[in-house]
């Protein structure tokens, strides 16, 4: 794998054209730096996967991984900030508002990795700060052992039916970026009333949007409202009797950035880091290992997922996402009682 | 000086400045950091006093509807704390039930036991519809409802008393052990039948135990962190606890969280006052000698029925959540039959090897362990010498203040410090010192109360008999006190250790991703749904826990339940 990983390296180096010296002192002074910093709200396994296909592509260098909700990760900088600590390299959330307020605060870095201004427009901050790592779109998910496809729900609003009463889970848009930007879309497509007819129908809240698969796959709630469909695809792949819905109205389509602090105590290596996660190798792996999409124009996808053209998207301006992030937790703290 | 001509000087005793410093380190803990949290909770942006910040939190409904959970929660916990503790305390203390020492064991077991890990090994249990109890139970009655919906209020209560009623026990089995016989003869000569008896001579006998029994577990709901965020948020409902931990969430309120955390704080305050009160009445020449003779009731038919309530309740609290937390260690998917196919070390290795965040927490956690209670030991052996000795003028003083940090809970004392060592002069946030200082200072009366029974018990005559004979203090200190003193504070050593490894509450608030510890990676987990890890991570910690107790229980010769003699 190291060996395609170098030849990969060496194309891009060829087009890029007499960049290789300048690369090999980026590694030389990344390994001497050993290590690299990473807030990412990646789900788990995905972040280890990816963090391990570094450190094999680059030994010496540790990443230093530390996964939680994207609006945690936010508070944790924050805090650490306030107290003067400075140990972040790499932030990486699903929560686009947050890099606009980064930005805004000075806190991020001006970094652009080789091959990004192919990826589509979504993925790319125009000041050059940050770029989309992957994207994710929310979805229905249900347990195929209690619920039948023809009864399933398909479609947002379905998910009213009191007939569900009970039987649903949601993830938290105070933890979860990837459910805070479904919050927003489904609150401009649908309006906050949707939101308080949902709640009427008694849902199990968990945290992360990584967290209603399993709810789902063990069965403690046959539906799921929301969550990233990389999840679902991921225990469905696994043998759980879990389906996902695409509802026709249309999916929040969630593009989670990746940047460098201004800060970053490890600067070369988090470029390094940064590089290497956005080329075409570690983009394909989450695109089949994990089911995510990428902007990554060359990547493939899996044949059982629905390309990102066959689906009708629904995106959020991440400025729009950071003015009313308090709203949103606000809300639906209001609505759903924690 | 030469070693020869030291003599002692009363008066002028060197020893002085220790006690001093000792005295100094205390109001350093406490008085800082709740200086802080009081002058936040006040405090108005660009200067002067407001109190807006308690006019917001007291005005907020959904505020106040947590603070109302939180004293529904206390309450019932509380109550059936001693409906639980009491009867199995009397039953292992007075009669002949068979099996007493299985029972008190697992009773020790569920007293040491994280409670955060019941709760979540509860989910497990007894969610509504994945839960194990709940399969079961539709798969025999052919019925669609759950037998226990652990994600309510009621549930949480279960939970909560399951590892709470201990603390009623305890209080309970140790009174027990002192009540003389002859008066309950005396009432049965009388005429009075077995029942009348316990009402009317035993129970008026341990009623300030039970009443104080009742305030110690209420206090442990009231500051309990982890068990209310695992099953009252799924449900959509806050407790004071978890409510102070949200207004951490960015964008952070810390003013309101240092107001809503003083409420807690004096709630706390008043019921130790409460209960000091109540055992500061326990005057009776009944209670408390040591010579009358305790018989054994015999229960007669009554003995298996009892038996199996007792262990009723022990696999609740204890074979249930570990037999589940092993399942989930060993497979694929939790909620599925434990077959070949669904057997799997994954977790194992996904915790131990892949997920670098676990080594250094363990780390984290073992040194944060065995600082704190070696400083902790020290400092507490020194303060109960100075206290028991009577060497300061105003040890009384050094006394309370050492106890002190019981009031306040694990949250409150975490919004404290972090409002306290985030700022200058002293920035410690981010650092292990801050948890340490959080820990030592939670630890504190725990370990005070340990190591106050044990000078208690050194008979002072010995060290005068020294003193006569021309040592110093610090010499008789640690020529004669020392080794009797040993196990004892060997014992306090491990109380401490065992409340550090288990922390949740302040930890929660306090740590960065750079010092996390055990229980707060088995936090983010359950944030994130990873059972399996979980399961691992909260097998060892308890591993970590009974090896503990073990070195306790060798090191004093009894289990750490018993009354301190």
């Amino acid at each position: 794998m190291r060996t395609t990983w170098c030849l990969a390296l060496l194309a891009t180096l060829a087009v890029a054209g007499g960049a290789a010296a300048q690369d090999a002192k980026l590694v030389d002074a990344a390994r001497k730096e050993g290590k690299v910093v990473w807030y990412t709200s990646l789900a788990l396994p995905t972040a280890e996967r990816l963090a391990k296909a570094f450190e094999a592509a680059y030994p010496g260098i540790k990443v230093e991984l530390n996964r939680t909700g994207s609006e945690r990760i936010l508070q944790r900088v924050m805090q650490e900030l306030q107290a003067n600590i400075k140990t972040v390299d790499v932030i990486h959330t699903s929560d686009a508002g947050h890099f606009v307020m980064l930005k805004d605060k000075k806190l991020l870095a001006r970094h652009t990795p080789p091959g990004v201004e192919r990826f589509p427009a979504g993925f790319k901050d125009r000041d050059g700060y940050y770029y989309g790592l992957r994207a994710t779109v929310n979805a229905i998910a249900y347990n195929t052992r209690v619920v039948s496809a023809a009864e399933a729900p398909k479609t947002w609003k379905d998910l009213l039916d009191p007939k569900w009463k009970g039987k649903m889970v949601t993830a938290h848009p105070g933890y979860s970026g990837v459910i805070a930007t479904h919050v927003l879309a489904l609150v401009k497509l649908l309006g906050w009333d949707y939101f308080k007819q949902l709640a009427a129908n008694q849902l199990m809240l968990v945290q992360s949007a990584n967290d209603p698969s399993g709810v789902v796959a063990s069965g403690e709630r046959p539906v799921a409202v929301d969550g990233g469909d990389y999840t679902f695809y991921q225990i469905k792949k696994k043998g759980n009797p879990v389906e996902i819905v695409y509802p026709k109205e249309g999916v929040p389509l969630v593009i989670s950035p990746t940047a460098i602090t201004a800060f970053a105590p490890h600067p070369s290596a988090a470029r390094l880091f940064t590089d290497f996660s956005f080329g075409r190798e570690l983009q394909q792996l989450m695109a089949d290992s994990e089911g995510l999409y990428t902007g990554h124009p060359d990547v493939t996808y899996p044949a059982d997922k629905p390309k990102l053209s066959e689906l009708k998207l629904l995106t959020v301006d991440p400025d729009e996402l950071l003015k009313r992030n308090e709203e949103i937790k606000k809300r639906f703290v209001e609505f759903f009682g924690a | 000086m030469t070693r020869q001509s030291r003599l002692p000087r009363p008066g002028l005793d060197r020893s002085l400045p220790v006690w001093l410093a000792a005295a100094l380190v205390l109001l350093f803990l406490m008085a800082l950091p709740l200086g802080w949290l009081v002058r936040v909770s006040v405090s108005q942006e660009g200067g002067g006093v407001t109190l807006a910040h308690y006019r917001a939190v007291l005005a907020d409904p959904a505020l106040r509807r947590a603070l109302g959970n939180t004293l529904v929660l206390a309450f019932w916990v509380g109550l059936a704390s001693i409906a639980v503790g009491a009867p199995l305390a009397w039953l292992t203390a007075r009669t002949d039930l068979p099996g007493k020492g299985v029972l008190r064991a697992l009773v020790l077991a569920s007293f040491v036991t994280p409670p955060f890990l019941g709760a979540f090994a509860w989910v497990m249990l007894a969610g509504p519809n994945a839960g194990l109890l709940n399969t079961l139970w539709r798969r025999l009655t052919g019925l669609d409802s759950p037998l226990v919906d652990i994600f309510t209020m009621p549930g949480l209560v279960f939970v909560v008393t399951l590892y709470t009623f201990p603390y009623v026990y305890i209080m309970l089995v140790n009174t027990l052990a002192l009540i003389a016989s002859d008066l309950e003869e005396a009432a049965a000569i009388l005429g009075a039948g077995r029942l009348g008896v316990a009402l009317t001579v035993t129970l008026p006998l341990v009623l300030p135990a039970l009443v104080s029994g009742f305030i110690l577990a209420v206090l442990q709901a009231l500051a309990l962190f982890g068990s209310p965020a695992i099953l009252a948020l799924p449900a959509g409902f806050h407790t004071i606890t978890t409510q102070i931990w949200s207004f951490f969430h960015y964008p952070p309120k810390i003013e309101q969280a240092a107001a809503f955390s003083l409420p807690l704080l004096l709630a706390t305050a008043l019921l130790l006052l409460v209960q000091k009160r109540v055992l500061g009445r326990r005057g009776y020449v009944a209670v408390g000698g040591k010579g009358g003779q305790r018989r054994t009731i015999a229960l007669g038919a009554w003995r298996w029925p009892a038996l199996a309530a007792g262990l009723a309740v022990m696999a609740c609290s204890i074979v249930l959540p570990y037999g589940i937390l092993a399942k989930a260690a060993l497979s694929r998917a939790w909620a599925q039959p434990l077959t070949w196919s669904n057997l799997t070390l994954a977790n194992f290795t996904f915790t131990f090897v892949d997920y670098g965040a676990t080594q250094a927490a363990i780390v984290n956690t073992l040194e944060l362990g065995v600082a704190t209670a070696t400083v902790g030991a020290v400092l507490v052996a020194l303060l109960a010498y100075v206290a028991t000795r009577r060497l300061v003028v105003g040890h009384q003083v050094v006394a309370f203040l050492a106890l002190a940090p019981i009031v306040i809970p694990g949250v409150v004392l975490a919004v404290a410090l972090f409002i306290a060592y985030t700022r200058p002069p002293f920035v410690l946030y981010g650092t292990l010192a801050i948890l340490f200082i959080a820990y030592l200072t939670k630890e504190l009366p725990t370990g005070y109360a340990q190591s106050d029974a044990t000078f208690r018990g050194i008979p002072a005559e010995l060290e005068d008999a020294g003193r006569i004979l021309g040592a110093g203090r610090l010499r008789i200190l640690r020529d004669v006190t020392a080794p009797l003193a040993r196990s004892g504070i060997i014992a306090a050593w491990c109380f401490i250790f065992i409340g550090v490894i288990r922390e949740l509450s302040a930890s929660i608030i306090l740590f960065t991703p750079a010092t996390r510890v055990m229980s707060v990676v088995i936090f983010d987990l359950k944030e994130e749904g990873q059972f399996g890890a979980i399961a691992v991570l909260g097998l060892t910690m308890l591993a970590l826990t009974f090896a503990t107790v073990a070195l306790m229980q060798r090191v004093l010769g009894r289990d750490m339940l018993g009354a301190r003699e």
